[in-house]
């Protein structure tokens, strides 16, 4: 009996034809691969990836399967008719083809960028981006499909457009004074990443562990009110835990399918943290869904002050890093780079927890929402239910537009709604009250 | 260990690059690549990327030392499959105290090979000891060699057989590219079409099916949903759901397959009553027919002298076979042997719901524990010969009679 053996282009043997003997078929019993096995572990011999010719291959990581090249781009193309995300409106047969073949440097390829939006269809009503970035450059190798996403999501941003970028307090006008009868909380938060590291769908677990190393030095030497202590997610102790809990700090491993399929929840809680400081009004998330996340809250309605601790903490964590010759993933165009297109720019929300029982109810809430650029959610987070009538309300925008600039839409934003709200409880209209569209 | 980090190790010291316990062969070949790969390849020792695994239980972390990790981490099998994809569902699911999971997977039929260092001390746990470096493991599907394999029905409510097949040439779920997982569905389906007789049927696409056809596939359980289980989709297996899924099945409804689940295909015969004799039959048939139909295309299935059939997960690698049947033991269940019994017998016990499910009453779905280094009708008949005897005790507690723990089987030493 004879056998045949093709290799592929990677010297692996790819499908063995049988031919007959004596006229007689082969049998059933299975086919023994004794010089198979020889042929297969003598080509693989030269085990150490080697500079294929599709581009540097790592030592880790979600690369994906490159022979994938042996196939049509037709065949591999994704099938999309299900899906609403802003990546499926986008991506075509064609634009697949030219993009499918290429890497960042660090081995990213447009599958990884697609795939959790290929895994999460959507859902009919709400659009999700359906893309993520594996680090910096995805931006830039990916342009053609991205630029369109950005465009799509930010509202008409376009590629030659610049983004302003002002973490500059004292150009917030008011803020200071929404009223706490309304206004339970503010927050502020944002989103850094260090330049030259992996993004979280990529990164290795070394670079995850040294953008925690680099963030705790970074962290450790705050001072004054913004001193404050680190808690690595994987050491805690159950009180520890527990505290981190009843303050509302304390993130868990992801389990929306739209993070995890990206591949960010990845050797779960390595390298993952919370930093806060004594007074629990500002706080940093290491290693969740972006390298870095800065939170800064409290309770009643002072953004002001929020925000210009935000400011401060920022702008001293970033003069951290650049000390010791780190610095955050900015571009003119872009902003700052996150994981998400859908945080690209200021990456920042800015919003209130604020009681809106009678606004809620009215048929017109959701127009005046859309006209003053804020969104609500439920006081879990994004995805959650409002809850006896309070709402999470927040800018819905992130790149354009500065920093000032949206938490100055929340602020003026968020007085008029309040006004309303009262006009509501006292039985009277609000029409005279509409805003314009921002 | 911050200094080993950021230190840039600079271009043409090898000795250094050896000292730093890098694998020799990656120094000797990147040192003179300038592209950045290399370079983080450099800057990030296997030492910086090696799991954190204290608080694991799984076979994967049992074997996995930081010496092993730094000689495996920079190879690739000619697919690129990499060492960290193989224990990303181990690192992700630390396990429980009392369930050991295997903690890792393959992507390729060459994973098992490149990797061979870790897989193998892997495959010693889960298979009691089974050495693939010397022992090899038998197939035999001839079902005539069966003996008593009719059950008393008053206690067995369904019987069932299931295994696994890869197609050899593409890769395995956890690695598979669309265009890849698509060419498996191709390659079965077109082979299916041509079962006759008894074994003639229907493809059932995932994506495609009506709600209909989904409802009248859920109620005769067939249906099977995707993955959420987080051992699996840890492992990358739920990608590009449910693209390039489906199942097949005869018009009799007792020979069905699952086209891309956890394998590439899952093959189940199984009939309600005690017929274990003729499920295998079947079983057996239906097996050899797709394998010859096939290999008339040019593709065989994943085989080899030292594992067996190869599969994605190792506790499916030898036979990948699981028999069981669903059966009342409202008595033997109650008594505080039970256990052992099933253990000295080499069965398992899990919920009518199958893995990870808790039995309702007094149903249980008994099958055997084995995989590897027994034969499938070695296994079959173990099964046969074991639930036989679990009736034998069911009806001696029954007539208030006393039962007898069995002798264990002897299995490979550890």
């Amino acid at each position: 009996m004879s056998q045949w053996v093709i290799f592929d282009l990677f010297g692996f043997p790819y499908r063995t034809v049988l031919m007959k003997t004596n006229g007689r078929r082969y049998c059933q019993k299975p086919f023994k691969c004794e010089e198979l096995e020889r042929l297969v572990v003598k080509k693989s011999d030269n085990y150490v990836r080697q500079r294929g010719k599709y581009g540097a291959a790592m030592p880790f990581g979600n690369t994906h399967n490159q022979m994938k090249m042996n196939y049509s781009s037709d065949q591999e193309y994704p099938d999309l008719s299900k899906h609403n995300n802003h990546m499926a409106k986008i991506l075509t047969p064609a634009m697949y083809e030219r993009l499918r073949s290429k890497q960042t440097p660090s081995g990213f390829t447009l599958d990884d960028v697609i795939q959790t939006g290929v895994d999460n269809p959507g859902h009919p009503f709400i659009m999700t981006v359906g893309c993520v970035a594996g680090d910096e450059e995805t931006y830039e190798v990916f342009k053609e499909l991205l630029d369109p996403v950005i465009e799509d999501r930010h509202g008409g941003y376009k590629p030659a457009d610049k983004h302003k970028t002002d973490l500059n307090p004292d150009n917030l006008k008011g803020g200071d004074d929404l009223d706490p009868n309304y206004v339970l909380s503010s927050r502020v938060r944002t989103g850094r990443s260090i330049r030259g590291f992996c993004l979280p769908p990529h990164c290795s677990r070394g670079e995850r562990r040294m953008v925690e190393k680099l963030s705790n030095e970074a962290l450790d030497s705050l001072t004054g009110d913004l001193k404050g202590k680190y808690y690595a997610l994987k050491n805690m102790t159950d009180a520890e835990q527990q505290q981190l809990i009843d303050d509302h700090f304390l993130f868990d491993k992801p389990v929306s399918p739209l993070l995890l399929a990206s591949g960010m929840a990845r050797d779960w809680p390595d390298a993952r943290g919370i930093w806060h400081n004594d007074n629990k009004t500002f706080l940093v998330w290491v290693n969740e869904e972006d390298h870095l996340r800065v939170i800064s809250m409290q309770k009643g309605g002072n953004m002001k002050e929020v925000f210009n601790r935000f400011c401060t903490g920022l702008t001293k964590i970033e003069s951290l890093f650049k000390e010791k010759g780190h610095e955050f993933m900015w571009n003119e165009h872009l902003g700052y780079v996150l994981t998400c297109p859908s945080n690209l720019g200021t990456g920042l929300r800015a919003g209130v927890h604020m009681k809106l029982p009678n606004m809620s109810k009215h048929a017109k809430f959701e127009e005046v929402l859309k006209r003053l650029r804020l969104q609500k959610r439920g006081t879990g987070g994004v995805d959650t239910a409002a809850v006896g009538g309070v709402f999470d309300i927040s800018n819905a925008d992130r790149l354009g537009f500065s920093e000032v600039e949206l938490v100055q839409m929340v602020v003026d934003g968020v007085k008029l709604l309040t006004e309303m709200e009262k006009r509501l409880e006292k039985g009277q209209s609000i029409d005279d009250l509409m805003p314009a569209q921002k | 260990m911050a200094n080993s980090f950021t230190r840039m190790i600079s271009g043409r010291n090898t000795a250094l690059m050896m000292a730093v316990g890098a694998s020799t062969l990656a120094s000797g070949y990147l040192i003179s690549d300038n592209t950045s790969a290399a370079e983080r390849m450099r800057t990030y020792p296997p030492s910086a990327d090696y799991p954190d695994l204290r608080k694991h239980n799984n076979c994967m972390a049992a074997a996995l030392t930081p010496a092993i990790y730094a000689r495996l981490r920079d190879r690739a099998t000619a697919h690129n499959w990499t060492l960290d994809q193989c224990i990303q569902t181990g690192v992700d699911n630390p396990g429980h105290p009392f369930i050991k999971t295997v903690g890792m997977v393959a992507g390729d039929e060459e994973s098992y090979e490149v990797f061979a260092e870790i897989f193998d001390p892997v495959i010693k746990d889960r298979h009691n000891g089974y050495d693939p470096r010397t022992m090899k493991h038998p197939t035999d599907l001839d079902s005539s060699k069966i003996t008593s394999g009719f059950f008393d029905e008053r206690y067995v409510l369904s019987s069932r057989v299931r295994t696994g097949r890869s197609i050899r040439g593409l890769s395995l779920p956890p690695a598979c590219t669309r265009s890849e997982r698509r060419e498996v569905e191709r390659v079965v389906v077109t082979a299916l079409s041509g079962l006759k007789g008894d074994l003639a049927g229907r493809y059932y696409s995932l994506g495609d099916m009506s709600q209909r056809e989904q409802q009248q596939l859920i109620d005769e359980h067939f249906l099977f949903d995707k993955p959420v289980s987080p051992l699996l989709t840890a492992a990358g297996m739920a990608r590009d759901w449910p693209d390039a899924r489906g199942i097949w099945h005869n018009n009799d409804k007792n020979f069905l397959i699952w086209i891309n689940e956890e394998d590439h295909t899952r093959i189940i015969s199984m009939e309600k009553g005690g017929n274990m004799k003729r499920v295998f039959e079947r079983f057996c048939k239906g097996l050899k027919q797709v394998e010859h139909l096939i290999q008339e295309r040019g593709w065989e299935f994943m085989w080899n002298e030292r594992l067996g059939y190869i599969l994605t997960c190792p506790s499916n690698l030898g036979t990948g076979l699981r028999a069981g049947v669903h059966i009342r033991l409202p008595f033997l269940s109650k008594d505080p042997r039970f256990g052992k019994v099933l253990e000295n017998l080499r069965l398992q016990k899990r919920g009518t719901g199958g893995v990870d499910t808790a039995a309702t009453g007094d149903t249980f779905d008994i099958s055997n524990l084995d995989r590897l280094g027994k034969s499938e009708v070695e296994l079959v008949q173990l099964v046969i010969d074991g639930v036989n005897y679990l009736i034998e005790c069911e009806k001696r507690l029954e007539r208030g009679q006393d039962i007898k723990i069995p002798a264990p089987i002897p299995q490979f030493r550890k």
